[in-house]
């Protein structure tokens, strides 16, 4: 029951970890939290759901899923982000916000209010381990969260374009003076960021084997829990926090009610926050940030 | 009055408070995205003493209202530890557990929510609404605002010129705190029901919108941004199923042309100087 419980766990906190990486490089690299992430992920959820309810295979719907969310995101950063770059803190926030508002009015009008299930016979293969049993669908939401999170680390870390994002974060005047184009190292970071929020979406669709067009609020802000708790500076703080973040909620569900999981998500980060302001894996300089 | 537009402007009063709550703490350089997390202690506390203690409204408004100031300077603390976004973060956190916290208290209802509070009037609103406008509007003419805006401006400098940046930043989060504990305390005895689902993110959030929509260098600014969210809603009502998309499109275009807020120092000046010109 337990082991059943910590594989779960470990589904749900992959899909946490993506979000909180999608988070976390529009948060990086330009220290604004872009709110539009959760919706952009309910999104991902429903192009991926569409699709598989049409017979798609699922890596197409994958794909598709990954790369409508990265293009609004694209399209985020152009009218809500770039025009108000140099604006306070909040101002590009809110109207982040206003594209949250946009795209969960658009997703209820387009498919309803109602939660759409999934053919169950999708989800019948199951894998007897000793005494658990794993569904497919767990393994392969574990297993593309794994390979996507290790082609970001990839990518951030040997690719040229990965060296220009982590100069622009590091100091955006003095990698524009060394030739890096800070307005499409931004673009990118939006479209990465939107792409591993829309996988995150039709991961959790396929984790629940439903969807509603209210995920994403309650998703994200969680998510955001689990970036604060692995530290922002390093993409395997997501990777370490989601996981824990994802067990401790279905354990709390499981022998503590569904009422406090909630409780103990947000406890535990307030907890790090108090005791670690870097994040469990954060380095030294995360807590300044830039004022409001 | 029709009682639509009494309801309507009781949201405009209530949601004021909420906003100048965010406004007070702001005026530090300080964002919080958690305010709706005092509000539902206010809230809470305020009916449970009007409900099972038999208190008059207003002392157990005042009593939420201390009390939330007590939990804000103990917010305060640790958040002087984090700046900008990290800060608004911990706060978001903070907001979401005080409302899963309520979820699981049995005491007040839990999720079932907590009704039984006496009603109170809108003029009793906005008694209090205007009240706390009109003492931000004196406080910001005074030189403890001024001390305030330099810790907003840089707060290493102000800490130079021998401000006290600690006990000013941690009052201004107090005092935020009891604004937004009065907010929840009137929102519980207008609505005679509340669950924790009231005091979620998606409030802290409008409490935000309404200072930066309004303009976030002047007090004034918080009562346009509320009028504004609670009112532009209900005249899109024509759109039926869009009307909140609209409101978003809506939204982005007054960031992008006015990113200061609609009402600023420059706009006061221009409009008092018209006044005067007329009369």
């Amino acid at each position: 029951m337990l082991l059943q419980q910590l594989v779960n766990g470990l589904t749900l906190g992959a899909v946490y970890t993506l979000i909180a990486l999608s988070f976390s490089l529009v948060m990086g690299i330009l220290s604004i939290l872009n709110l539009a992430i959760g919706e952009l992920f309910m999104l991902g959820g429903y192009l991926g759901f569409a699709l598989i309810a049409a017979h798609v295979p699922l890596p197409i719907a994958l794909v598709a899923g990954m790369a409508g969310a990265a293009l609004i995101g694209i399209v985020i950063e152009k009218i809500a982000y770039q025009p108000l770059r140099d604006a306070p803190l909040i101002t590009p926030m809110l109207s982040t916000l206003g594209f949250s508002i946009i795209l969960q009015n658009v997703v209820t009008n387009v498919w309803g209010s109602d939660p759409l299930q999934l053919p169950p016979e999708l989800f019948d293969t199951r894998l007897p381990l000793g005494p658990i049993s794993v569904g497919m669908m767990q393994l392969v939401v574990i297993a593309v969260a794994v390979v996507l999170v290790a082609s970001v680390a990839f990518l951030l870390q040997k690719t040229s374009a990965g060296r220009a994002l982590r100069a622009v974060a590091e100091n955006r005047d003095v990698a524009r003076l060394l030739g890096v184009s800070a307005g499409r190292v931004t673009m990118l970071a939006f479209a990465i960021s939107g792409a591993l929020a829309g996988a995150a979406g039709v991961l959790i669709s396929l984790h629940y084997a439903a969807i509603t067009p209210y995920i994403g609020v309650d998703t994200g802000l969680k998510a955001i829990a689990v970036m604060v708790i692995g530290g922002t500076t390093r993409v395997w703080g997501a990777l370490l926090a989601g996981p824990l973040i994802g067990i401790a909620e279905v354990l709390t569900i499981a022998y503590g009610g569904s009422q406090a999981r909630d409780l103990v998500v947000y406890g535990l980060m307030i907890l790090i926050l108090l005791l670690r302001p870097q994040g469990l894996l954060g380095g030294a300089r995360t807590d300044i940030g830039q004022r409001v | 009055m029709s009682t639509y537009y009494a309801g309507l402007f009781a949201d405009v009063g209530i949601l004021l408070l909420g906003a100048l709550s965010v406004y007070i703490i702001l005026a530090t350089g300080q964002l919080s995205l958690g305010n709706a997390g005092f509000m539902g202690v206010g809230a809470y506390l305020a009916s449970y003493l009007t409900v099972e203690l038999h208190w008059p409204v207003t002392p157990a408004l005042i009593a939420a209202a201390v009390a939330a100031a007590a939990i804000g300077v103990i917010v305060g603390f640790p958040a002087l530890r984090l700046k900008g976004i990290y800060l608004a973060m911990a706060t978001l956190g903070f907001g979401e557990m005080v409302r899963s916290f309520f979820l699981v208290f049995e005491p007040t209802g839990g999720s079932g929510g907590y009704r039984g509070m006496p009603h109170v009037s809108l003029g009793y609103i906005w008694l209090w609404a205007g009240g706390i406008l009109v003492l931000v509007l004196v406080l910001e003419r005074s030189r403890l605002w001024l001390e305030m805006r330099a810790i907003h401006d840089d707060e290493t400098a102000a800490g130079l010129i021998g401000l006290n940046t600690t006990a000013t930043k941690i009052g201004a989060f107090g005092f935020g705190a009891a604004v937004a504990a009065i907010c929840g305390g009137l929102f519980a005895h207008h609505y005679v029901y509340i669950e924790p689902g009231n005091f979620g993110f998606e409030r802290s959030i409008d409490f935000v919108l309404a200072v930066i929509l309004g303009g976030s260098t002047v007090g004034a600014g918080a009562l346009i941004g509320a009028l504004l969210l609670v009112l532009l809603p209900e005249w899109l009502r024509f759109l039926v199923d869009w009307r909140l998309a609209a409101f978003g499109v809506l939204l982005i275009l007054v960031l992008l042309t006015r990113r200061q807020g609609i009402l600023d120092r420059a706009l006061i000046a221009r409009l008092t100087f018209r006044r005067r010109a007329a009369a």
